[in-house]
């Protein structure tokens, strides 16, 4: 692996972790009430939301050229 | 319209079209244009991960547990993100080994060990037949579940069709010829099966588009949106607290781990990943498109899920239909159908990789070991065995899938979906410490993972599938509740008195304590035999040494090239052989008929080749058993290791001198160019000196000449050549002095008289002594002079000299008609600061910093007369900085300049690095 790769695998590290922290106990209980945004109940709105951003912070790291 | 017939035709039209695509990939494959040979299919195989599972079971587990369903995929996305690094790896050792299954890695990382291979064999099929099952029974379900449209009907209610009337039946026999025409095509199993991924990737299209379609016609259709459905979900008090996490967050955390291992330990997603992949490349763009593909196939599950408990509220509708059952309730024949093929697309996709990959390992790992060895069958020594694996391969795609299916009409509705998909992910779970053991840690032993998985299996086998069988009822239920024997310590459901925990946390954390401690325990206190040692090396360091001549460097032997080739032949076909012989030749420049011995390179290719077709531990003993093999003894090999090693470190050093050398030849090439730059600043300087002199000189000699050669020259004339001459004299004087003082600064031998200045009064008398001048071309000074300044400490005169430089170049350049200068004096905490403005018409903004260089006077030199030496400001600065202070100029075109200088009133450091940039320039002014 050449420097560039290197440096792609310690963002994607550091994004892995990331991800732990965001769906796991005890961030994910912050969440976990009765209550609604926009409509959705504020569980599912903050997993798909941090999801979906993990996504796109993850293809960011893949596809960004130097 | 939805009656049986059709349902079946729409069925077996869609297998038919499977047919197509997997026909047409592999067509396109043989004419060389691939269709599967990039990224986007690569990641939609992987989507082989979302089974009827997902696609029913999600919102049935939805419907109980809320967002508790999630975990499921939130591990994958997690992993993906490291895949970037251990799947690449296994990528690379599975090509390099010509690895064909996990059994088969396994196997091959513990020196090629056949009772590994085999035990890995038996833990997956055990492990995996059930979900194949799981599979069948989803397709049968919605097959009945559909027939009673327009009503919606339990298949409970409407008892089990027989074996002749079962779409599950039918379905299986289809799905094991596809495997058998599409999954075995190659006798070398590492060759690329490119129109069965085809196949998997176009299915993996069909059940997102399906989901997607009954997940907006529920949203959309049914309610008004999202926050419509959650809104009446809200209303009822069983559903509203599904808006929380159910269950426990040891679960939860359980789950992730879970799915995170299965994503690359089930055999079905190792196909895909490892074996199937053409290309490493195309691991990188499936890092973030797979946890897409498992966002979207998720966003409508909760939507559906509370859609279906608001529909059929008094739960006779089991939620593992709901997918099916809202569309049927709502009137949408055509949807209702549509989804039912997206179930069946998930489902086949499953069952016909994991029986694929099944396959592979049992006919690999578990069959060929046993036949060849089985002397009365005389398998060894038959010369065609080609044909022959390949038919064991296809008899044992028919002998799984039928194993499935039986196991699915034995167990009937006794399990719901999700979990036995999580039974079977426990199962696989137990490779992962082998696996990830042996690829990042050489120490890891053959015994230990032997123990490692023995032991998991048997604890997964006693805590998850045992109760699950006596919850059946196929055996006592005392066995939960009281212990087998009535010994409650051995309750498989609370193991050893650890009550509290769901069924599947308590299974990981039993298992996977025996596994991980039982590797790595066993692994420390047994020892590596010599292929073991060799083996784990070309593992774990894969990226290091990968090529085929190390590679062999771990055996010693003779044997001679025609047995070689008559063993590859008798298993891959003499042609074929052949072909991999010549192939072999041309690239190493051997010609066969003068080398009929083959060296150790030769021996590890065969080998390479006959394990892609029967494994790595059989491979092994072929050619063990053609060849006279001279053992290396575990000390040869730690040589080989050291030697490596050393070679290493040396060439690291290397790298590392070479480093320092180049960054050494930079430094040198760098001070060549500063003194390449100094010559050339000092050529420039001299004639620049030597050309201001003569212009003085030119008009002095010249007029000296008039005087001399006409004597009778008017008096009047006479003084006014003389004045002249006086002044080009002075000029020549002072052009003189000047650069003898730059000369000096910059040399650093001019002598400064240190005192403490006391700058007001230093001003005032440079104003004084050029007030004539002021006064004579009537020019308005403004000064503004503060109360009091502290001193700095400075060279007095040489301060006197900037100030007075300044004051006469504003005097000069001020405006003809209404000249104004204003000079101020003012500080702060840190520095003394004067700034002399003038009303001239100004410097562009590029000269700004040119004024400053030596004979660099800006201005047209062709037609203005110059109006100094081209020195006074470039002295001036040396002399400021010497100080420690900064001279600088600002000017707006038209608008007047603005000189300024500070001078710090404890002059710091700053004060010996200036000098020692002005050290950069005596060279030129000496020479």
């Amino acid at each position: 692996m050449d420097k560039y790769q290197q440096q792609k695998g310690k963002k994607l590290t550091a994004l892995f972790f990331l991800g732990c922290l965001l769906f796991n106990y005890p961030v994910i209980t912050l969440f976990s009430t009765d209550g609604l945004i926009l409509g959705i109940p504020t569980l599912y709105i903050f997993i798909f939301v941090s999801w979906a951003a993990l996504i796109a912070l993850m293809a960011w790291v893949i596809e960004e050229r130097t | 319209m939805l009656q049986g017939w059709v349902i079946l035709l729409v069925s077996l039209a869609y297998i038919g079209l499977l047919f197509a695509v997997a026909y047409y990939g592999d067509k396109r494959a043989d004419t060389g244009r691939s269709l599967t040979g990039n990224p986007y299919i690569y990641a939609l195989s992987l989507g082989v991960y979302c089974t009827a599972w997902t696609f029913y079971g999600s919102v049935g587990r939805a419907a109980t547990v809320g967002a508790g369903f999630l975990p499921i995929y939130l591990g994958p996305t997690l992993m993906a993100l490291l895949w970037w690094f251990f799947l690449r790896k296994i990528i690379r050792i599975s090509k390099v080994n010509h690895i064909t299954s996990i059994a088969d890695f396994i196997a091959s990382r513990y020196g090629k060990n056949t009772l590994l291979g085999g035990l890995v064999t038996v833990v997956a099929v055990v492990g995996i037949i059930p979900y194949i099952s799981l599979q069948l029974k989803g397709i049968s379900t919605s097959f009945l579940v559909l027939t009673s449209y327009p009503h919606v009907t339990m298949p409970s209610q409407l008892g089990t069709a027989p074996v002749a009337n079962d779409t599950a039946f039918y379905v299986a026999l289809l799905l094991a010829a596809f495997a058998i025409l599409f999954g075995t095509r190659h006798l070398d199993a590492t060759e690329h099966h490119q129109g069965l991924v085809a196949a998997i990737a176009f299915e993996s299209v069909v059940k997102l588009v399906a989901f997607l379609a009954v997940g907006v016609f529920v949203t959309y259709g049914v309610y008004n949106g999202f926050a419509d459905v959650f809104a009446r979900a809200a209303e009822h008090p069983q559903i509203r607290p599904l808006f929380t996490v159910q269950g426990t967050y040891t679960n939860w955390a359980w789950l992730t781990f879970l799915s995170m291992m299965a994503i690359f330990l089930l055999p079905r997603q190792f196909q895909m990943a490892v074996v199937e992949n053409s290309s490493e490349h195309h691991l990188n763009k499936a890092i973030w498109l797979f946890p897409l593909y498992l966002l979207l196939i998720n966003i409508f599950v909760l939507p559906i899920a509370f859609g279906g408990l608001l529909h059929f509220p008094d739960g006779g509708v089991d939620p593992d239909t709901f997918v099916l059952t809202l569309p049927m309730i709502e009137g949408q024949e055509f949807l209702a159908m549509f989804v039912f093929v997206g179930g069946l697309s998930a489902a086949t996709s499953m069952v016909i990789v994991a029986t694929v990959a099944l396959t592979t390992m049992v006919s690999n790992d578990l069959l060929m070991p046993v036949l060849l060895r089985w002397q009365a069958l005389g398998l060894a020594e038959r010369s065609d065995l080609g044909g022959f694996l390949l038919a064991i391969r296809r008899g044992a795609i028919v002998v799984i899938l039928l194993l499935s299916y039986a196991y699915f009409r034995l167990t009937g509705e006794s399990a719901t979906l999700v979990s036995i998909g999580l039974i079977s992910f426990a199962a696989v779970a137990q490779f992962g410490p082998a696996i990830l053991g042996g690829i990042y840690w050489k120490g890891g032993t053959r015994l230990g993972a032997l123990v490692a998985i023995t032991g998991g299996f048997l604890v997964w086998a006693y805590t998850l599938p045992f109760p699950a069988l006596a919850e059946s009822g196929f055996l006592p239920h005392t066995f939960i509740t009281e212990g087998p024997f009535g010994i409650a310590i051995l309750k498989p459901y609370a193991l050893f008195g650890l009550e509290g925990l769901d069924p599947i946390s308590h299974a990981m954390l039993w298992s996977m304590l025996v596994n991980i401690g039982g590797y790595i325990i066993v692994s420390l206190l047994s020892q590596q035999s010599v292929i073991e040692h060799s083996q784990a090396s070309l593992f774990v360091d894969v990226f290091s040494h990968s090529t085929d001549g190390e590679r062999a460097r771990f055996w010693r032997g003779s044997a001679s090239v025609e047995t070689l080739r008559s063993l590859l032949g008798r298993f891959l076909g003499f042609g074929r052989a052949d072909r991999l012989f010549n192939n072999y030749a041309r690239r190493h420049g051997i010609n066969w008929a003068n080398q009929t011995s083959a060296d150790a390179e030769l021996v590890d290719f065969v080998e390479r080749q006959l394990a892609g077709s029967i494994g790595a531990a059989s491979a092994r003993a072929m050619v063990a058993s053609v060849v006279k093999e001279e053992p290396l003894s575990t000390e040869e090999v730690m040589n080989i290791l050291d030697e490596t090693s050393q070679v290493i470190a040396y060439s690291h050093q290397l790298e590392q001198k070479s480093r320092e050398l180049e960054a050494a030849t930079a430094e040198l090439r760098e001070a060549n160019e500063q003194l390449k730059e100094l010559d050339r600043l000092k050529d420039d300087f001299m004639s620049t000196v030597t050309h201001e002199l003569r212009t003085p000189l030119t008009s002095i000699r010249a007029f000296s000449e008039i005087l001399h050669d006409n004597p009778g020259l008017e008096t009047d004339q006479r003084s006014q050549f003389a004045g002249i001459i006086l002044k080009e004299s002075e000029r020549l004087t002072r052009l003189i002095n000047n650069v003898l003082d730059l000369s000096k600064i910059e040399s650093g031998k001019m002598e400064w008289l240190l005192s403490e200045v006391d700058l007001k009064e230093v001003l005032n008398e440079a104003l004084e002594s050029t007030g004539q001048l002021f006064q004579e071309k009537n020019i308005q000074l403004t000064v503004t002079l503060p109360e009091k300044v502290p001193f700095v400490k400075a060279d007095r005169d040489r301060i006197m000299q900037v100030i007075l430089n300044l004051i006469s170049n504003a005097i000069k350049f001020c405006n003809p008609e209404q000249g104004q200068v204003s000079i101020q004096l003012s500080s702060d905490e840190s520095c003394l600061r004067v700034d002399v403005i003038d009303n001239g018409h100004g410097i562009k903004e590029e000269n700004l910093d040119i004024i400053f260089e030596k004979f660099r006077q800006v201005g047209d030199t062709l037609t203005e007369k110059p109006q100094g030496t081209g020195l006074g400001l470039p002295i001036c600065r040396q002399i400021i900085s010497h100080f420690g202070g900064k001279l600088w100029a600002e000017s707006t075109l038209g608008q007047g300049a603005k000189f300024s200088f500070t001078l710090p009133l404890q002059p710091d450091s700053d004060t010996e690095p200036a000098l020692a940039r002005t050290n950069g320039l005596p060279v030129a002014v000496k020479n």
